[in-house]
């Protein structure tokens, strides 16, 4: 068989076509982006499967719902914060009649490497009352396709699968299987199991709770689950990347612990009940949060020992790795060079050199110094970076869309010059709702919307309009035309930029400044995508 | 047989095509590899960190524990700092003596230098001139490799078949530059 070194995305993506995918839909996030990536370098080649970006993470989930109903293989793929944004369709779902295999493949950011929180996905699956498997290798993200989407289709209900950044974004060789060919189109038998009125609703949710016990039994004698024995009263419980520092660990180990690695949820109870009726304690490690610990736990407190995140033992905060798990299986930490390099100033990321996100920064900058009050709500995406120094401009980063719609808050709670930056793809996936809101309540809000022609943070996607169709999108939600104005953030047109967002900071009313400089990074990637093609 | 790398620098310096370099000619010799990367928010001019391991036997953590690098290589010398807590007692620790200055509190280069010729076992590599000598100014990270294949447990014709690999989208021009500025890196 044919192996391949690939990344924990690559290999989950290579799994799904092999596995009869026939369309993917996603909004680019690290560390998720890389398996659409991969998806469209087979399309490119192969002419399929479907493999699209959409507006946001809650309209994939909803066209990829779509091509389910046809009864098609179906991959969503997003970062952990971008389930937030999809949880209105993720959490309906469940309650479908799932027959086209629907797979959510999302990857969290344990350490945030890249994000704004280190939430742990298989809540959500908990939460929706569905299955999760959670890959440890890359072959595992391979071959976990072809189990998820049999089970979707055997369970009738979407299937989450769990990355991490560390096995999204870690490279190693797999084996590949035989390739099964796609479903054929055919429309969900039954439509009223795809209507959540009140009263189907009901019957679906009857119908959820059967299909989980069902998910139970799955878990109990599920290979991903797997329980050994050894001469040992310690247990240990791994999940996720947990196993791979634990078995890392191994030939340090007095004696061997007994171990139940989990690998799919719902945990498996008897699993669980059977490894503590032979131990006196057991050890939680679990990338993320301490999911299994709290549920093993409960309430009271019972004779055994558990170890593990909530009694303090395991961090709750970052990632796991083998070093920060040796003291809790009892291990000295391991033997350093004898020499310290002392203090070693940090490298932050920073805005690429001539980012257009720096020309915009230093006009509102400017403008801001010379202001008694104000606030600038800024966004998700490269110019996020623009709150360190020497810009140090944003005042609020929180969640996609939220700097125009926080902005309309502070205003309407009577706060003066309130200004919201938000970059052209951020402004698609979750600005334009807000916008209509500012507009509806002619908010006194200054909009600064960053084109940068492409979605930068991520590595240059195309963003999912053209970026020019903006201004004539504020006019058409009705910004009025003399308060929108395109600026180019180029240093010289500084003196004059300062001018028109002052102005507008002194209107009563919606303004919006569309300030347009093409990515550095982007153009870079298209000189050289064009200089390939000319060679070959 | 197991060899633990990290690999570092600064985004922008071809961090990750070394660690592809290796990798590839560890695959081509059939051990297991393990590489974790870097994308997104970190990759944009901050600190680049990799972890690439390779093994004749099954390699479970895709990060390299403390204290159990065999090899520290580094585009930039600050950089190799920061990670000397990975170095094994008997590891060595390759940098490039070029600093790459993108942060007001950047050491003295000199204090920066001296301390890392204070650990056992590191070797400063010129990769800057070695590259520009070589012909190809670009290809500092791939002198770093050429330095690095003396301690590999590959051997030379098994990198030079990976960069083959690598660049040979862009043309043979562009490969055998590469492979000459590997090779002058391992001469020295
Ligand atoms: S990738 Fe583009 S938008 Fe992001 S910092 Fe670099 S130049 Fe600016």
């Amino acid at each position: 068989m044919e192996t391949y070194a690939l990344l924990g995305d690559e290999a989950l993506a290579l799994g799904a076509v092999h596995a009869g995918l026939s369309s993917a839909y996603g909004y680019p996030g690290t560390p998720s982006t890389e398996i659409m990536e991969y998806l469209q370098s087979v399309n490119k080649k192969e002419g399929k499967p479907l493999a699209k970006w959409c507006s946001n993470e809650k309209t994939a989930y909803e066209e990829a719902l779509g091509a389910s109903f046809y009864g098609k293989r179906t991959l969503v793929t997003m970062k952990h914060v971008g389930l937030n944004v999809a949880a209105d369709a993720f959490v309906n779902s469940a309650l479908l009649d799932i027959r086209g295999g629907l797979v959510l493949a999302v990857a969290d950011d344990p350490g945030m490497h890249s994000s704004q929180n280190e939430q742990d996905s298989r809540y959500y699956a908990d939460f929706a009352h569905i299955p999760c498997f959670e890959p440890v290798n890359q072959q595992q993200a391979y071959d976990v396709m072809f189990e998820a989407f049999e089970l979707s289709e055997k369970l009738n209900v979407p299937v989450m699968i769990r990355l991490v950044t560390r096995l999204s974004h870690s490279r190693a060789s797999i084996t590949v299987k035989k390739s099964i060919p796609e479903n054929k189109g055919v429309k969900a038998p039954d439509v009223k199991q795809w209507m959540l009125l009140p009263a189907l609703a009901r019957k679906q949710w009857h119908q959820l709770l059967d299909k989980e016990k069902e998910m139970k039994t799955y878990s109990e004698s599920s290979e991903w689950n797997h329980l050994i024995f050894n001469e040992s009263d310690t247990g240990v419980i791994t999940s996720g990347l947990g196993r791979n520092y634990f078995l890392e660990n191994a030939d340090d180990f007095k004696t061997k612990y007994n171990h139940l690695h989990i690998g799919f949820y719902p945990p498996p109870a008897e699993k669980i009940i059977k490894l503590a009726e032979k131990c006196k304690t057991l050890i939680f490690l679990e990338e993320g949060e301490p999911l299994i610990e709290r549920m093993v736990r409960g309430i009271l407190p019972g004779n055994i020992i558990l170890k593990g995140k909530l009694s303090g033992h395991v961090s709750r905060e970052g990632e796991l790795n083998p070093d920060s798990i040796r003291k809790v299986l009892d291990l000295a930490p391991k033997k350093l060079i004898d020499f310290s390099a002392g203090e070693i100033p940090g490298r932050p990321p920073q805005l690429c050199k001539g980012c257009p996100h720096d020309d915009t920064y230093r006009f509102i900058k400017d403008v801001v110094a010379g202001l008694s009050e104000s606030a600038v709500m800024s966004d998700i995406g490269c110019y996020a970076l623009g709150a360190l120094p020497p810009l140090q401009v944003p005042e609020t980063i929180v969640c996609m869309g939220a700097s125009i719609t926080m902005a309309k808050g502070a205003a309407e709670a009577g706060m003066k010059n309130v200004m919201a930056v938000i970059g052209d793809s951020t402004f698609f996936h979750s600005g334009l709702t807000g916008l209509v809101d500012c507009v509806s309540e002619n908010a006194s809000v200054t909009i600064l919307i960053l084109d940068n022609s492409t979605v930068g943070m991520t590595g240059g996607q195309n963003t999912i309009l053209p970026s020019q169709r903006i201004k004539l999108i504020s006019e058409g939600i009705g910004v009025h035309p003399h308060h929108i104005h395109v600026v180019d953030a180029h240093r010289k047109n500084h003196d004059n930029n300062m001018k028109i967002l002052k102005k507008e900071l002194e209107y009563e009313g919606v303004s919006v400044i569309i300030s347009v400089r093409e990515c550095i990074e982007y153009f870079r990637k298209k000189n050289k995508e064009s200089k390939e093609e000319t060679c070959s | 047989m197991k060899y633990d790398i990290i690999l570092c620098g600064v985004g922008g310096q071809g961090v990750l095509s070394v660690a592809a370099a290796i990798a590839t000619a560890a695959g081509i010799e059939k051990l297991n590899v393990r590489q974790s990367e870097v994308h997104g928010m970190a990759q944009r001019g901050g600190a680049v960190l990799s972890h690439l391991r390779i093994s004749d036997s099954e390699i479970f953590s895709d990060l390299v524990p403390s204290g159990s690098a065999d090899m520290i290589l580094s585009m930039e010398p600050l950089e190799s700092l920061r990670y000397v807590s990975f170095m094994k007692p008997d590891g060595v620790l390759i940098t490039s003596n070029e600093p790459f200055i993108n942060i007001p509190d950047y050491p003295e280069l000199d204090t920066v230098l001296n301390k890392i010729s204070k650990i056992k076992n590191s070797f400063f590599v010129d990769t800057a001139n070695i590259a520009r000598e070589a012909g190809n100014p670009k290809a500092a990270n791939m002198v770093i490799v050429g330095a690095a294949s003396k301690y590999l447990p590959l051997k030379f014709s098994s990198l030079q078949a990976a960069v083959e690999i690598l660049f040979s989208r862009k043309g043979r021009e562009i490969v055998d530059k590469n492979v000459m500025a590997m090779t002058a890196g391992g001469r020295i």
